[in-house]
């Protein structure tokens, strides 16, 4: 599905990432965790294209995509969401998930200001379609609330639902337990396992251990820039280099 | 939606009945101005307040549409409706390519640019006299004329104008309420997650400065064939920076307040005579309270201060 082949990313003297090559499968969770400083969010910003690499290529379906930028992935069915959740803030929960039937639609600047019928109904098809999606992360009866007064959990959720309103094979997760307490964590993990029932491969990368342990199908240790291991859950749990990478043995 | 079409009704028919309760002659001549300055606001906030980008050089726009009609028509004796659709051509094809490269800037780097953009364009009408008449303008621009109906007077005008501006607001209210409008306030709330989102950021604010643009030329060429006299000083840098400020009074993001933006700065003016010489100090300091104050714009404003009175309504938010 996606293969990352010898990445390397340099910023000035810095080198963040060292010839990393990893493959996702199909269908499947792949987690990528590392220590702080491990190189985690570069190579997801540079998977979902905010930057290029350095060196190195990234193969979605076999199609080299290293240096598309990132609005023509999401055309490629591929799509992200952040640390930090990044909302519409001044728009509305429902026209969030709007936005993300962008690129499943087509109408044009004319065909918008002259209302032409194709573009009522494929407005009238935008609309279901994102209820459906506002109804599956289970936020529906916040449709008409401002996207920056959510709390910051439905937040996560509303950037769920945006993302899979692309109807995207591969979702790219950055760290999206962070800043949830302990029940809506417990909650996204049945949401990330029903997006992968869907057949959407997903990559996660994240703090909690537990979370990653319990979902992912497959994990990839990264430390220093540097792929360490890569396994099952059980295969990193028992492997020394990852255990004394992450207690700071030499 | 529905909601959308009364609004859009009502105001329909408050144009059309106006000219009824003012027969004067002056103020049919100020309301044609507050048409042709709600088309301009109107483009702008298109721009500024939906995409969020800083244009302050869309004066020249409008007098790049106000002297390609004055010459083409004036020394050229082209058809004046030809003439405006050459020049709303023209102007649109120069921001499309302008566009490209100055959009690419951010912030204060692009509030430059377009100042500087502005500027030029400025210059050029001041300097290339053998074609636009210079600094002493450019006189005898016929009266645009449909059959027999020729607009030569200021109650005909205010139909034309009017017919115009509230053409143009229907079709912006119509984009700005679409997937287009959508992914222009998406790249304005967030351009990185609207460009994860599939939203082609780049390409999207050329368009939508290229549309702002093509309206600005419209609006100069009615200005051109109303006033049937243009020069240089209508279209400097002074102009811009007017525009800006009626877009912001009056509501980024707002169609219907760009409309009250534009009333009020072409009234306010004609209002304060009473102050005087001293009627720039009343304008200055109603400019600042209403940003200090109203910082949503008139739109928001208003309504907020009837709710003030009116305890125990609850409002929506709509864009529109």
């Amino acid at each position: 599905m996606l293969e990352i082949r010898g990445i390397t990313q340099r910023f000035g003297g810095l080198t963040a990432l060292e010839d990393v090559s990893f493959a996702i499968e199909k269908g499947l969770i792949k987690g990528i965790i590392g220590p702080n400083g491990a190189g985690k969010t570069t190579l997801f910003n540079i998977v979902s294209g905010i930057y290029p690499p350095t060196a190195g290529s990234i193969l979605l379906e076999s199609r080299n995509i290293s240096h598309l930028p990132t609005e023509r992935r999401a055309a490629l069915g591929m799509v992200r969401t952040f640390q930090n959740i990044e909302l519409f803030g001044q728009m509305t929960v429902l026209e969030n998930v709007m936005v993300g039937l962008h690129v499943r639609s087509r109408s044009g600047i004319l065909s918008c200001s002259l209302k032409l019928p194709g573009h009522l109904a494929e407005e009238r098809w935008i609309r279901e379609k994102a209820m459906y999606w506002l109804e599956f992360t289970g936020i529906s009866e916040l449709a008409d609330i401002r996207a920056s007064s959510l709390p910051f959990g439905k937040g996560r959720l509303l950037e769920t639902a945006r993302a899979m309103a692309l109807e995207p094979g591969i979702l790219l997760m950055d760290e999206p337990a962070a800043g949830l307490n302990s029940r809506e964590t417990a909650e996204l993990a049945v949401l990330i396992r029903k997006i992968r029932d869907l057949g959407v491969t997903i990559v996660l990368v994240e703090h909690d251990m537990e979370l990653v342990m319990d979902i992912c199908d497959s994990i990839v240790v990264l430390n220093l820039g540097k792929t360490l291991a890569e396994g099952t859950p059980r295969e990193i749990q028992e492997n020394q280099k990852v255990i004394s990478a992450y207690l700071g043995e030499g | 939606m529905k909601r959308e079409m009364v609004k859009f009704l009502i105001l329909t028919a408050v144009v059309l009945l106006a000219p009824l309760l003012f027969t004067g002659g002056y103020l049919m001549n100020v309301l044609v101005f507050v048409g042709i300055n709600t088309m301009l606001a109107v483009g702008l906030n298109l721009l500024l307040g939906f995409a969020g980008q800083i244009s302050l050089g869309h004066a020249a726009f409008f007098g790049l549409g106000a002297y390609g009609s004055g010459i083409l028509t004036a020394t050229y004796a082209v058809n004046p409706w030809l003439a405006m659709l050459l020049s709303a051509g023209a102007v649109a094809l120069l921001a499309f390519l302008v566009g490209f490269p100055i959009l690419k800037l951010k912030g204060h780097y692009l509030a430059m640019a377009t100042l500087g953009l502005g500027i030029i364009v400025y210059i050029v009408f001041n300097e290339t006299v053998d074609l636009t008449g210079g600094p002493s303008g450019l006189s005898g621009i016929p009266n645009l004329s449909f059959w027999k109906l020729t607009f030569d007077n200021d109650f005909k005008n205010y139909y034309l104008i009017w017919g115009f501006t509230l053409l143009i607001m229907l079709l912006s209210i119509n984009l700005v309420n679409s997937r287009i409008g959508r992914a222009l306030r998406a790249i304005h709330d967030s351009e990185v997650a609207a460009r994860v989102m599939g939203v082609n950021a780049r390409l999207l604010k050329v368009q939508v400065f290229t549309l702002s643009a093509l309206i600005s030329a419209v609006a100069g060429s009615l200005y051109a064939h109303t006033m049937t006299f243009i020069s240089p000083a209508s279209f400097g840098f002074h102009f811009s920076i007017e525009l800006v400020t009626m877009v912001i009074i009056g509501g980024l993001g707002s169609i219907y307040g760009s409309l009250l933006g534009a009333v009020l700065l072409t009234l306010l003016p004609e209002l304060l005579r009473a102050f005087q010489d001293y009627d720039i100090i009343v304008y200055g300091l109603l400019l600042i309270s209403m940003t200090m104050f109203m910082p949503g714009g008139l739109v928001k404003g208003i309504p907020a201060g009837i709710a003030l009175l009116l305890p125990g309504r609850r409002r929506r938010g709509e864009h529109a």
